[in-house]
């Protein structure tokens, strides 16, 4: 019999932690997918950070190591030293890297550091128990701004990929969102050309995944979708930022 | 071998060079910028990397994840920069990684000033970081020592996966002395990190199974196991680790206990107390953690006073007094704030101390 479908060997074959209508696991996926079908699951190193996604080298089947709270990008800048033909990636959340982690992802891509990082945002601190994160929506509500966020109160929420596609040595910069299995499928071939982008050596890849959180959210996984493509992806437009030249 | 006049610092940054060290990541803060400007163009020489940090939080963590995958890994600084970097030393140590860092410490607190001071003695030998950690510390009085100790401190990092701090105050970085510099040893290669480094993340290819570096355990029990692990290796170190240097003990009534550029004015007390009739003598640590018990059991009968001398208010004199664990009196002779006391100030001060304890 033809087979048309296997689990890729980059996925342990466990449970993950992650709760019901968490895109982790997707994202997870569709990360190993891209480093076993370019034969690379054996010459990579990941970074994992604080949050939720500690767990992941519990669930993919490479080495990793875990990180101090935010540090994830300067840990990878060290490994991309030593090894300078492997795949490096770091993976965070949005609260491990748009705030405590907010000044070295941005030297990261300053420096043009040859690695990749995959930015998990779903608008919240999710490991804590729901606090509001810098990209925590206004009038989105967590357990740190129960009436929601104001503006007055913590400023707007922070934009990482127009941000990062500021600095100059950032030269693949993509938000994606996992809201449905076409999507799913795009944000695939993002991470594909980031991975290629890395291998070609030609500076600092950033892919940022549109996530969601029911669990601190209040609502079911079916309308945390919903909510992330309609409250989320209007303030985080879903588009390449930037790509080099025949990408 | 034939030696060299060398400042200080540049010192340092050759002796890590020679001990093999393939990366080395460093933020500038006096009095220690000459080891970042030195590795910015003598490490690459060598074949090994540098990376101007962005922060001290950087540089540590850059090292954490350098030596996770299998590289040598040094990094430099000086008191404050030290703060900033005991979050990733302990998280470091937690993880099983070996790093090696160097303190050119000055005087504080805060941003404090930037002459030498001593005050980072609680800061080395306890830490900032969280948790139960210890980092075996070695502090040199003098740029040969110094040059030695960083040497084979690559070594004891990697033969207990922990992190290990060289202590050597801002005088020693910025003197110059003649220096005998050891053979350079070559950067491992991935054969040979494979080969001796076993647990490092280097791609599933490069090794058997699947190698994680980790810090969270969140099982109570699976935690206290792995600390108790920790543990047995630092009771290892309290074994193996101890180093110090005694002098003139035999018939001393007062006996010195200082470390780095006291040590060597206290040697200079000594001298003079001689000529003046009274025999004192010194006990230098080398490891301040382990520190040296030990070597209080060689003071003799005659000894009446036991003096810590420290370019701090007093932090050693802890560790002075559990050593003596009261079998001499104890006091202090202490300058900080960056102030350096002549040789004749500390003569004046122990003689004051002598007959105090003496009821005169």
């Amino acid at each position: 019999m033809k087979t048309v479908f296997q689990p890729t060997k980059g996925m342990l074959p466990v449970d993950t932690s992650y709760c019901p209508g968490c895109a982790h696991g997707i994202a997870h996926r569709i990360i190993m997918e891209c480093l076993e079908e370019r034969g690379m699951l054996g010459k990579t190193i990941g970074v994992v950070p604080i949050g939720c996604s500690i767990n992941a080298h519990n669930f993919m089947n490479i080495d990793m190591c875990e990180s101090t709270h935010g540090r994830a990008p300067a840990i990878a800048s060290g490994i991309r030293r030593v090894h300078p033909d492997k795949i490096v990636f770091t993976y965070q959340g949005d609260g491990d890297l748009a705030s405590i982690g907010a000044g070295e992802i941005v030297h990261a891509a300053h420096r043009g550091e040859k690695f990749t990082t995959f930015f998990i945002n779903n608008a919240i601190y999710g490991m804590t128990g729901g606090q509001m994160a810098p990209t925590t929506l206004i009038g989105q509500r967590a357990t740190t701004c129960v009436d929601g966020r104001t503006v007055e109160q913590a400023g707007l929420p922070l934009r990482m990929c127009e941000l990062i596609s500021t600095i100059d040595c950032a030269v693949f910069v993509e938000r994606v969102m996992l809201n449905n299995p076409a999507n799913v499928r795009k944000a695939k071939k993002v991470v594909s050309t980031a991975l290629d982008i890395q291998q070609a050596g030609l500076g600092f890849t950033f892919v940022e995944f549109l996530s969601t959180c029911p669990t601190n959210w209040g609502l079911s996984p079916t309308e945390a979708i919903h909510w992330c493509e309609t409250a989320m992806a209007d303030y985080y437009p879903v588009k390449n930022f930037k790509k080099p030249e025949g990408y | 071998m034939s030696k060299v006049l060398m400042k200080g610092n540049e010192a340092f940054a050759e002796a890590a060079i020679r001990a093999g060290c393939s990366c080395y990541f460093g933020y500038p803060i006096t009095p220690q910028n000459e080891i970042p400007e030195y590795m910015s163009h003598e490490l690459a020489k060598a074949g090994g990397k540098f990376i101007q940090a962005e922060s001290e939080l950087a540089a540590v963590n850059m090292a954490y994840g350098a030596a996770a995958s299998g590289g040598r890994a040094f990094i430099s600084t000086s008191s404050p920069g030290l703060a900033l970097m005991q979050e990733g030393l302990g998280f470091t140590a937690s993880c099983e990684v070996p790093i090696v860092a160097l303190n050119v410490s000055r005087g504080g607190p805060g941003v404090g000033g930037i002459q030498p001071g001593q005050a980072d003695y609680f800061q080395v030998t306890r830490g900032g970081y969280n948790g139960d950690v210890r980092i075996p510390v070695f502090a040199p009085s003098g740029i040969q020592e110094c040059v030695d100790l960083i040497y084979s401190a690559f070594d004891i990092a990697e033969e207990y996966r922990n992190p290990v701090v060289i202590f050597a105050d801002g005088m020693m970085g910025q003197m110059m002395e003649p220096v005998e510099l050891p053979p350079k040893k070559p950067i491992a290669d991935d054969a040979e990190i494979a080969r001796t480094k076993p647990w490092a993340i280097t791609g599933t290819d490069a090794h058997e199974g699947r190698n994680v570096v980790f810090s969270l355990r969140l099982q109570p029990d699976v935690l206290e196991a792995h600390v108790e692990h920790m543990f047995e290796k630092y009771a290892r170190a309290e074994r193996e680790l101890v180093r110090y240097s005694t002098s003139n003990l035999e018939g001393a009534e007062i006996v010195f206990v200082a470390f780095g550029t006291m040590s060597r004015l206290c040697a200079e007390a000594i001298e003079l107390l001689a000529e003046k009739g009274v025999k004192a003598g010194l006990i230098r640590p080398i490891s301040l953690w382990p520190f040296p018990d030990a070597a209080f059991d060689e003071i003799g009968p005659e000894a009446k006073v036991l003096i810590s001398t420290e370019l701090s208010m007093g932090q050693m004199i802890q560790d002075v007094k559990n050593a003596a664990a009261g079998r001499w009196p104890v006091r202090l002779i202490s300058r900080t704030g960056g102030v350096v006391p002549s040789s004749l100030e500390i003569v004046d001060r122990a003689l004051k101390h002598l007959q105090e304890v003496q009821g005169k």
